[in-house]
């Protein structure tokens, strides 16, 4: 008996060792393989058996599992120490029944996927070599090793391949201007601070495929000649900084003289701003660099840089490996490929779900998602972060693009979906959005240090009833201030999820 | 604070590209905080004013510079828990903690589907509810 147990850290942090050491007694015969996560988390613990996966389960579901699996197989083996004995009669198929979600690759929040960065997501060892080798890894890093630097580019260029830290801008665009660029040393940064609620592929993708994202960091060094690479991690992701700090020793000489380092950020949300980022990684404040120079100019310690999320380098392999055109087939206008969105909040089917753009909101919150875990209907969604917009129910019909959700003052961000029931105050959302800004300021522009405070304090006056049209011009003026004055997009756009509640949901504000 | 162990941290990294951000995490971890002098210390060897190293410590929300004796449980604040329900709940938990456990604000553990959601040192606790916040707080 095969059992594949997650070792991600919201599977750990929903009691995933626990039923890993529950089968290890129940089943000591049987090989319990810690794997990376389907990114199903409404089922997590989630054990799969032979190819069928259970959950979410608890350890005292383990012994129930172990011995209707073992009937169902006819192998009374299966039941390990107790092959000996009757099959325990309090057992039987409800256990399964309740727990059982059938074969998990036909599940159909599985199949109804794109994977193309998360081909591996539940399917292998993260930091076994030989897993990832047999999965096709190093496969793009192979291919790459025989073109020139020009020829990756344009690779990368015509996969359509937009940076998914946020801003959406070509990946091939600033590789090229990396390249272009004098300079004896250049480098690469991998942008891991993932700081926005109702994220988390970044850490999925470390914590279960870090040989990917070594690689695309790889490709980005042989297409620029930068030959060092830094991955700076935000320090709320422990596991995921173990995990990539392992993958980093194991694969050292495959990715040689390329050279990866670890850092990791200090609680700071500004640092995940690629400018704040490289003054954080230098040992500076993470202040806000003004632009120009661009990092693909003058970045870390003033040399040419790339920097880019997670997501955008480890969808790089592919790319490389399948060509260009196998990326670029998928999606809509200008967003080619495939996002890894996260749904995440008030609902029933939260997880990881990747699939190609202009996939609707409406589809992802109703029918893959299932609506919210609480039952009640879903009034407000947040798309994009702490900086993004709150959708209601009537701009459902949004089809997941960068240009869609511009077009409708919002954005998709890194892809979070954040969900709320009808039990949410939306004042008190926008008031958060505020209250959140004058928290991570950086501190350098003042409408985002001050107007933040301030914007914060007039939207409590205005659930407190005082001078409520007045207070709310207020708002709408000190929301215009910060779009206008502020260097980067934390005070920018903060605007956006604050404006966002006050028009979709003006009721909230009376 | 001991100066052996200090010294040993900043030798470990000084010859790093941007020593100071792994420096000051080594301190916080070894002794709790990063104190007085410990930032004479660091400023000397890496060349920078007192000031300057005061500035980067103060920047970031990890660094303390006195050390925090109370058990510490951070607990996520950010909008995926708030969808389902941790603001209730960590109004809960402060009353529950008093002043014998820090409930500290998080923003984001990256488990946003499954909250609200804990983190007490690296350990994670997910999809919390009165009775398991309230058993996590007693056994600190
Ligand atoms: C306040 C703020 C926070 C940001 N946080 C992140 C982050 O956590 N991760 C990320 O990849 N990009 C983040 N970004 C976007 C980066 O500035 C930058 O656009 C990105 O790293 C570029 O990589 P990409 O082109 O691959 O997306 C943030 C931007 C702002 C303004
Ligand atoms: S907008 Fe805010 S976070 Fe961005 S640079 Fe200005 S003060 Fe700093
Ligand atoms: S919002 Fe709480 S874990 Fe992400």
């Amino acid at each position: 008996m095969r059992i594949l147990i997650s070792d991600d850290a919201l599977a750990l942090a929903c009691g995933a060792d626990a039923v890993a050491e529950a089968f290890a007694y129940a089943a000591p015969n049987a090989e319990i393989v810690r794997v990376s996560s389907w990114g199903m988390h409404w089922l997590e613990p989630l054990v799969e058996i032979d190819g069928i996966g259970y959950g979410p389960m608890t350890p005292t579901d383990v012994e129930a599992i172990i011995q209707c699996h073992s009937r169902e197989s006819g192998n009374p083996d299966d039941a390990g120490a107790r092959s000996d004995a009757q099959l325990d009669p309090r057992f039987h198929g409800d256990d399964i029944e309740r727990l059982s979600i059938g074969r998990i690759a036909d599940h159909p929040f599985i199949t109804a996927q794109t994977r193309l960065t998360f081909a591996r997501a539940g399917r292998t060892r993260p930091l076994d070599l030989a897993d990832y080798e047999a999965t096709g890894g190093w496969k793009g890093l192979r291919a790459a090793q025989a073109m020139t630097p020009v020829q990756i580019v344009e690779a990368v260029t015509a996969s359509g391949l937009r940076g998914r830290g946020g801003a959406g801008f070509p990946a091939g665009i600033k590789w090229k201007t990396v390249l272009e660029a004098q300079g004896t040393r250049k480098y690469i940064v991998c942008n891991a601070d993932e700081g926005d609620s109702g994220t988390f592929a970044d850490r999925m993708l470390m914590e279960g495929d870090p040989y990917v994202l070594i690689e695309g960091m790889a490709i980005a060094g042989l297409a620029t000649g930068a030959r060092k690479g830094f991955i700076y991690i935000r320090s709320e992701y422990p596991h995921a900084i173990t995990k990539i700090q392992a993958a980093i020793e194991r694969s050292r000489a495959i990715v040689a003289p390329f050279d990866i380092e670890v850092r990791v950020g200090a609680g700071a949300y500004v640092c995940g701003e690629e400018t704040s980022l490289l003054n954080s990684l230098e040992g500076k404040r993470g202040e806000v660099r003004a632009k120009p120079p661009l990092p693909a100019h003058k970045g870390l310690f003033g040399c040419p840089t790339v920097i880019n999320n997670v997501l955008t380098l480890a969808a790089v392999p592919f790319v490389l490996a399948e060509g260009p055109e196998a990326y670029a087939n998928y999606g809509m206008g200008r967003s080619r490929g495939t996002m890894p969105i996260q749904l995440a909040g008030n609902i029933k089917h939260g997880g990881l779900f990747e699939t190609a753009f202009g996939v609707t909101l409406g589809e992802l919150v109703d029918e893959i998602g299932g609506g919210t875990e609480s039952g009640r209907p879903v009034r407000a969604v947040q798309v994009g972060g702490p900086l993004g917009a709150y959708f209601p129910r009537a701009l459902f019909d949004t089809p997941f693009d960068y240009e869609a959700f511009a077009a409708r003052d919002g954005l998709i961000g890194h892809g979070g979906v954040v969900v709320f029931d009808e039990s949410v105050d939306m004042a008190r959302q926008a008031k958060f959005a505020m209250e959140f800004c004058a928290i991570e300021s950086c501190g350098k522009c003042t409408p985002c240090r001050l107007g933040s405070t301030r914007g914060a304090e007039t939207i409590d006056r205005i659930i407190a009833g005082e001078h409520v049209a007045a207070n709310i011009a207020l708002v709408e003026d000190l929301c215009e201030t910060m779009k206008s004055g502020s260097l980067c997009a934390l005070g920018g756009f903060t605007p956006y999820p604050v404006l966002s509640a006050l028009h979709h949901f003006p009721e909230d504000f009376r | 604070m001991n100066a052996d162990e200090l010294d040993r941290i900043i030798a470990r990294h000084g010859k790093r590209e941007g020593p100071l951000l792994p420096i000051l995490h080594d301190v916080q971890d070894a002794f709790g905080c990063v104190d007085e002098d410990a930032i004479r210390a660091i400023a000397q060897a890496l060349n920078l004013s007192r000031a300057e190293v005061y500035g980067v410590t103060s920047f970031y929300h990890d660094f303390r510079t006195v050390p925090e004796p109370r058990p510490v449980l951070k607990l996520c604040r950010a909008e995926a828990c708030q969808a389902r329900g941790s603001e209730r709940l960590a109004k809960w938990a402060m009353d529950k903690a008093r002043d014998r456990v820090v409930i500290e604000p998080v923003y984001c553990l990256g488990l946003c589907s499954v909250g609200p959601n804990a983190m007490i040192g690296t350990d994670l606790h997910a999809r919390l509810d009165e009775q398991k916040l309230g058993a996590l707080i007693e056994a600190l």
